[in-house]
């Protein structure tokens, strides 16, 4: 039924072969390679750790491991989700790959801070993990004082300092979009015709470059503290460990809209290509990123509301955090009227959207009970933080990488994958997901606490429900490592644009040029135009 | 394209006021203002603060991008020590604090 | 001089432009104006970065305002204030250097940049000097630290509080609300802040003459021109942050309360 396609005899892929030209490279796809791949094994880990709660979950004693090991698990894997996967996950990846040629540059403002961000990730990995892996850490992922500063045993500092340097990667890959999509625009590609995507992480990168440092200052206290003696958040010293706790929060709210935001601008774009409408309300869910970036940074005190802050400071912070969930219902509801009266289909990208839509529904409404003052009273440190919080980053986020990994993965490597297995694997993700954390909210509301491994015996039933979910779900993210590398070779060649989207990025070859464009386009269109776009390359069968 | 270049005079008169300012600064702290020590103080610092960077970095001749980044930097700061205050503005500070008596 | 130089890329188009000019830029402004946003955004970094610092202090001075008055005292002004007039210098060096560099005279940038870093090296010579007073006097946290009053240290009973409300009174200090031991702990974490927000600086400094260092060479080679100075400029909104960091921390840390 297709023409024969080939793949293009010059593209980023065969430009420069050998360790060398990786390396050193200064392509930005290539680095989104390198990121790619680097992210993946860092989920795998983190995933490990996963591993390890469940299996211990699964009975209500603690007899898989001491209950010191079992913090170090949680932390583990805590550190390595948040910090080495999900901050960089769809900015380093998609974000470093897509946004040159969406906006009709040829590579990003900076391209060897690009390159060094990619060194400095390794660097912090590699430090962390060592430091995880030769004794650990025991004080969750928060690193709350006075534990952290002088209560553990355990390799904070050497964890942190890890941390700390990841944070330079995230900042200089922020700053970079903030220069690029600002000053690297072609003629005619205006601010409202640019993808959502781009809005998407034009507005992370506000907040990783404004958030990321608060934290890189925390860890240095915490670490001056621990290290030197100083007294800063330690009360036996003089210091108040809230103060520690503001701090953090200060950086760790923003951070999980860095983790959302760039879900969100995916979100964007498949909804509109699969559906085949332009997006509901553009200019709308474009500020809409925008003002989550900036709501979301006048929150962080919600983590707090039994830590000791005023019930004044709790009023006002709960308040706010009300406000937050406004733009990001905003684009839920866009969405929806996108979809309404739409040429809806099922591609495996537009499996993720829709699990999105739903997934990313009930973790939102669920973070509004978390910021009713009565309700966190009762649900603070409990499982239904838990099950609210991977409700968005995995039932969000994750799905949201996936997403647009599928939908991206032609452009970038000229292949198309399995459509029958990569739905299945669809369809295991989210029936695995359901299964592992909607007990999580249950197990929460009756008063299970986060952070043990052992709990009442008549929380087993539940318990085993979500270990045994995880074992799905694991099997829904094992198969796209499979046949997404399998379809590097022996997948079907995918042409320029086999969904029929628009956007720049689909007016190239796949896998696209060095150097993105022959010639530098000049934008007449606005976005989501899908009437002129020809959907000749179709590729279902 | 070059920048624009300022004349020799503007950075001498800007580093002599810079100077002026310094010594007034201190000066000021020798006087009994009570609460309004601090906030003369933060002032002259803000004024020499916004010498600096309207005519030693340019940013009076810079693109408006760049003073919008300016405004950006110094809006989160005062988000950031705001939003403490609202927390530690209402708790008390008359005592010490209990961990200490 | 005009550094303009001809070649063909490799699809064969010839073009002339500055040396400097990388290909993913179409013009040097275009390539200049990203570099001053991205260090002003990098900037911003900093902002937030000693922003957390300046947020503990803020607390702790308020909470802890008599043992922050007290400590802020026991700095030297001497030191404090030549260093501010030192670093002042400095930006104005610098600001210099970067005029040069615009104007395209390769001698006097390279000259203003070294007095910029003696400057700079004088600062830090200072903070040695301070510090070391520091470690002879016991105030370092974590290490050495008593904190003994100006006056003797209190005897023992209800007497000590009398006896150092009359001492205090005798050399013009204000009378404080905070027992010894009180004293101790919160004079401490003024120092932990001291040494944390000086000592960032410091490193900031090192940095900064390092990059200087680096842009010096640049510069004694001929690679800039008033079309391509872009280096120069960067290190010196570096410089120059570097100083409007230490113009809030003179007051801060000095002038807490000066006037009992």
């Amino acid at each position: 039924m297709l023409d024969q396609l080939k793949m293009p005899a010059r593209n980023y892929l065969n430009n420069g072969h050998g360790l060398a030209s990786w390396l050193l490279t200064k392509d930005h796809k290539r680095i989104a390679i390198m990121y790619l791949i680097s992210i993946s094994v860092m989920f795998f880990l983190g995933g490990l750790f996963a591993v390890g709660i469940r299996l211990e979950l699964a009975t209500p004693a603690g007899d898989f491991v001491q209950a010191g090991t079992y913090n170090k698990f949680f932390t583990a894997h805590g550190v390595i989700m948040v910090f080495f996967f999900l901050i960089p996950s769809i900015p380093a990846v998609l974000g470093n790959f897509l946004i040159p040629p969406m906006i009709g540059a040829k590579d990003l403002a900076f391209p060897r801070i690009n390159l060094i961000s990619l060194y400095i990730y390794w660097i912090g990995g590699v430090f962390t993990l060592y430091a995880m892996l030769s004794g650990g850490v025991d004080t969750g992922w928060t690193f709350y004082t006075p534990y952290s500063a002088t209560g553990s045993n355990s390799n904070v500092v050497p964890v942190a300092l890890g941390i700390f340097i990841a944070g330079f990667s995230s900042i200089l890959t922020g700053l970079n979009f903030i220069v690029t999509i600002h000053r690297m625009r072609a003629p005619g590609m205006t601010w409202f015709r640019l993808p959502l995507f781009v809005w998407a992480h034009y507005a992370t990168s506000l907040v990783q470059v404004l958030g990321t440092p608060v934290i890189a200052i925390t860890i240095v206290m915490l670490a001056v503290e621990r290290g030197l003696g100083f007294g800063i958040f330690d009360p036996s010293r003089g210091g108040d460990p809230v103060l520690f706790q503001h701090l953090f929060w200060f950086y760790s709210h923003p951070a999980v809209y860095i983790m959302i935001l760039p879900a969100l601008g995916v979100q964007s774009e498949l909804i509109s290509t699969f559906s085949r409408k332009t997006i509901f309300g553009y200019s709308f869910v474009a500020f809409s990123s925008v003002a989550i970036a900036v709501f979301g940074f006048i929150v962080w005190a919600h983590h707090m509301f039994v830590s000791g802050i005023s019930t004044y400071a709790a009023m006002v912070f709960s308040f706010l955090s009300f406000s937050v969930a406004i733009p990001s219902a905003l684009k839920v509801f866009n969405w929806a009227a996108t979809l309404y009266k739409g040429a809806i289909s099922f591609e495996t990208p537009m499996l993720y959207a829709y699990g999105f839509m739903g997934l990313f529904t009930i973790g939102g409404l669920t973070g509004l009970f978390l910021a009713t003052l009565g309700m966190d009273i009762h649900l603070h440190d409990t499982y239904f933080v838990v099950a609210h919080f991977h409700y968005i980053m995995v039932g969000g986020a994750i799905m949201g990488y996936l997403g647009g990994l599928h939908f991206w993965w032609p452009k970038i490597t000229g292949r198309m994958y399995s459509e029958f297995f990569s739905r299945i694997a669809a369809i295991l993700v989210f029936v695995g997901f359901n299964l592992t954390f909607f007990p999580q909210f249950v197990v929460g509301y009756l008063g299970m606490p986060r952070r043990y491994h052992s709990y009442p015996d008549e929380m087993q039933v539940l318990n085993v429900l979500s270990s045994a979910g995880a074992s799905v779900l694991g099997l829904g993210y094992l198969l796209p490592a499979i046949y997404l590398v399998w379809s590097l070779k022996k997948g079907e060649v995918a042409g320029p644009n086999p969904w029929g989207a628009s956007g720049l990025e689909w007016q190239t070859q796949s896998p696209p040029l060095t150097e993105n464009f022959v010639e530098v386009p000049i934008v007449d269109r606005e976005p989501y135009e899908y009437e002129h776009v020809a959907a000749k390359e179709k590729h279902l069968v | 394209m070059s920048g624009h270049v300022s004349p020799i005079s503007l950075y001498i008169t800007i580093f002599m006021a810079l100077m002026v300012l310094t010594v007034a600064t201190v000066g000021a702290a020798f006087v009994d203002l009570g609460q309004f020590n601090f906030l003369v103080a933060m002032i002259i610092a803000g004024f020499k603060a916004t010498l600096v960077i309207w005519y030693f970095m340019h940013v009076k001749y810079a693109s408006k991008l760049t003073k919008l980044t300016v405004a950006t930097g110094i809006f989160f700061l005062a988000i950031l020590l705001g939003l403490f205050l609202v927390d530690y503005g209402s708790k008390a500070f008359t005592q010490m604090p209990p961990f200490l008596s | 001089m005009s550094n303009v130089a001809a070649h063909a890329d490799d699809r064969g188009h010839a073009h002339a432009h500055h040396p400097a000019l990388q290909h993913h830029f179409d013009t040097m402004a275009q390539q200049k104006e990203a570099a001053v946003v991205g260090m002003w955004v990098f900037l911003l970094t900093e902002i937030l970065f000693f922003g957390g610092l300046f947020a503990a202090y803020m607390v702790y001075r308020i909470w802890y305002f008599d043992a922050f008055a007290e400590a802020s005292r026991s700095l030297s002004l001497f030191w404090g204030g030549l260093n501010t007039a030192v670093l002042i210098g400095s930006s104005l060096t610098m600001a210099m250097a970067v005029r040069c560099a615009q104007t395209n005279k390769r001698t006097a940038t390279v000259n203003w940049l070294i007095l910029t870093m003696i400057l700079g090296a004088v600062f830090l010579g200072v903070k040695v000097i301070e510090y070391a007073d520091k470690f002879e006097h016991h105030h370092v946290p974590g290490y050495n630290f008593q904190w003994a009053a100006a006056h003797e240290a209190p005897a023992a009973g209800e007497h000590a509080v009398a006896a150092s409300e009359g001492a205090a009174a005798a050399e013009g200090h204000r009378e404080l609300s905070l027992t010894p031991a009180q004293l101790q702990l919160t004079t401490q974490i003024y120092f932990s802040l001291y040494f944390t927000m000086t000592g960032l600086h410091a490193l900031h400094m090192i940095i900064g003459i390092g990059i200087m260092l680096v842009i010096t060479r640049m510069a004694y080679k001929g690679k800039f021109d008033q079309e391509y100075y872009t280096p120069v400029e960067m290190a010196g909104l570096y410089w120059h942050f570097v100083d409007i960091v230490w113009i809030f921390l003179f007051p801060l840390l000095y002038l807490v309360e000066r006037h009992v």
